[in-house]
């Protein structure tokens, strides 16, 4: 890592690509907070309702952490409100992974395991980079996101290796969503720039964790790792899935209807 | 010849009057048993039903603070639904029975939330007024007299209170906005208004329950009581906020030192009682549809660990 960028002065071009990756995190971390929310209520089992809606709760927070700092890198007044609620989803910068429906609960298991198996990584890696700010918010988040990667990974091994209706719907939803997967670890023009200057982990470095995490629990849940699925990308530079837009009617409807207004 | 030997039943009702504390392991009447278990889990289904109606806006809310703070109130009346169904098991009720009888209709849960929440002012309504209601009714049950039920309900109380204070504050924010944020805070509480009133039941000389629930200390004030003094304490707070309540006969009485209100519609009441709610079938079709959908999950975690345990 460039360690002398700890005390220079980070230039203008680099401040404001850090402010869309800081965007691209917060619209992540927010558009999965809202898919486990929409599970609030109608959970498989209470105890299980619980944990989704505090994982929902957690990505919320850490959404309201990364908008608040994106806001502070801009410095043009808006606010997280602003920045979550009056984008497009053509602005919106989340990976294809986290805008996919809920499905059934297995569906909902294997996007949480795959987003989860990166998060961790990535949040271990940004609470030791150079930028203190990003760092402190990982620093916060890696122990819920420690949380979140053992209830999924242990969700995957119970479907996985449970009865045979809950192993052919984990199977189906490994086929529906591994190919999300590649671009959460596939830098976009924006990371490249970062990774050049330090401020964004090198995603290469991390795979080889990542890819024993996943190999250890799919051993475990006796299902075999997928191999060369083709990857779909475009969410981190603003082409989703036709899901976004419902998504962001749904989030966005108050803010559009009364433009302007405190709540 | 006289005994001084007090029966089972009579040294029972000699604890309670006692304010002695009824514990799991201690002798009860058959009666006051099935009294808990019908109270406490139709408590337990309407926190659970209760999810529903806020649910239903937690990915519309208007800023990730009222978003953040809704979704985590949702999140506690589950955990409020947790700790009943225990306090009911501690009398020997099975969780997968207290849930069959929902679905199936036999057990009861709130009323109110077969009312459908339309607009974001009904986030303030069924926290302001809802929860208002619900904690008058709960913070009594505090010192029911028994404990598993009891202890449940201080930590129920704590949580509910900061709900009504959030419910509030959502209609005191709405108040003091736009002209539109103001009309639809009165045409939310235009709507709730009733509902809530009927939430502590129906009127004295109709419950039949009462007088032994009283009697076991399992209750201490009167449907009618308590809504009384639901009025006397929310008819000041909606002049407070500017707003009216929706009835032309609230006056204040100096003689009764309360207010004076008028008649709740019973026919409505007993009618969403009967299932004829707008979202009676909603609401329970919501909750069947989560636990048949899950069956194979539960199946799924069972299996699973039993293969484990098979293993060693």
């Amino acid at each position: 890592m460039a360690d002398s960028l700890t005390t220079a002065p980070i230039p203008t071009e680099t401040q404001t690509q850090l402010f869309h990756y800081v965007v691209q995190l917060a619209d992540t971390s927010l558009i999965l907070a809202h898919r486990l929310s929409e599970w609030c209520g109608h959970g498989p089992i209470l105890e299980q309702d619980l944990a989704l809606a505090n994982i929902a709760l957690d990505f919320l927070g850490e959404a309201r952490s990364y908008y608040q700092y994106a806001a502070e890198l801009e410095g043009q007044g808006r606010t997280e409100d602003d920045l979550a609620y009056l984008r497009s989803a053509v602005e919106y910068r989340n990976p294809l992974l986290v805008e996919q429906p809920n499905g059934d609960f297995a569906a909902t298991i294997v996007r949480q395991f795959i987003y989860d198996t990166f998060h961790y990584h990535l949040l271990q890696q940004l609470q030791a980079g150079p930028d203190t700010q990003l760092a402190a918010i990982a620093e916060k988040s890696v122990k819920e996101a420690a949380y979140h990667l053992k209830w999924s990974s242990e969700w995957v091994i119970r479907l996985g290796d449970g009865t045979e209706e809950s192993r052919r719907r984990v199977e189906q939803a490994i086929a529906g969503l591994w190919r999300y997967a590649g671009e959460l670890t596939t830098p976009n023009p924006t990371e490249k720039e970062l990774q050049a200057a330090g401020l964004v982990p090198d995603y290469t470095a991390m795979l080889p964790q990542m890819e024993a995490h996943i190999a250890r629990v799919f051993a475990e849940a006796t299902l075999p790792v997928p191999q060369g699925v083709f990857m779909q990308k475009g969410g981190k530079d603003g082409r989703h899935t036709e899901y976004l837009g419902y998504l962001l009617t749904e989030l966005q409807y108050m803010q559009r209807t009364y433009p302007g207004l405190t709540w | 010849m006289e005994t001084l030997e007090l029966t089972q039943e009579e040294q029972f009702q000699a604890r309670i009057d006692a304010d002695i504390r009824i514990e799991p392991k201690d002798w009860m009447p058959d009666a006051y048993r099935k009294t808990l278990i019908r109270q406490i889990s139709q408590h337990a289904h309407s926190e659970l039903v209760g999810m529903l109606p806020e649910g239903n806006w937690i990915t519309r809310a208007p800023s990730l603070k009222r978003k953040s703070i809704l979704l985590a109130k949702v999140q506690d009346e589950a955990g409020h639904g947790l700790y009943l169904y225990s306090a009911a098991e501690t009398l020997g009720a099975s969780r997968d029975q207290m849930l069959a009888d929902l679905h199936s209709g036999k057990a009861k849960y709130s009323s109110i939330f077969n009312y459908p929440t339309l607009s974001w002012a009904d986030m303030g309504c069924v926290g302001w007024l809802v929860d208002g209601a619900a904690i008058l009714n709960q913070v009594p049950l505090c010192r029911t007299s028994y404990g598993p039920y009891a202890r449940a309900m201080v930590r129920v109380c704590k949580e509910e209170s900061f709900h009504q204070r959030q419910g509030f504050e959502i209609m005191q924010t709405l108040c003091e906005g736009a002209p539109t944020q103001k009309a639809m805070a009165q045409e939310a509480l235009n709507r709730w208004w009733w509902p809530t009133l009927m939430m502590f039941g129906p009127a004295d000389a109709d419950s039949p329950n009462t007088a032994q629930s009283m009697n076991w200390r399992i209750k201490r004030f009167t449907n009618d009581e308590l809504r009384q003094k639901f009025v006397d304490m929310m008819v000041p707070q909606a002049e407070f906020l500017g707003l009216t309540v929706p009835d032309e006969k609230v006056q204040w009485n100096d003689t009764k030192n309360g207010y004076d209100f008028g008649d709740v519609d019973w026919e409505e009441f007993w009618n969403v009682v009967k299932g004829n709610g707008l979202c009676n079938q909603e609401r329970l079709g919501a909750r069947v549809k989560a636990h048949e959908e899950g069956a194979w999950v539960r199946e799924a975690a069972m299996a699973h660990a039993e293969k484990r345990k098979a293993r060693g």
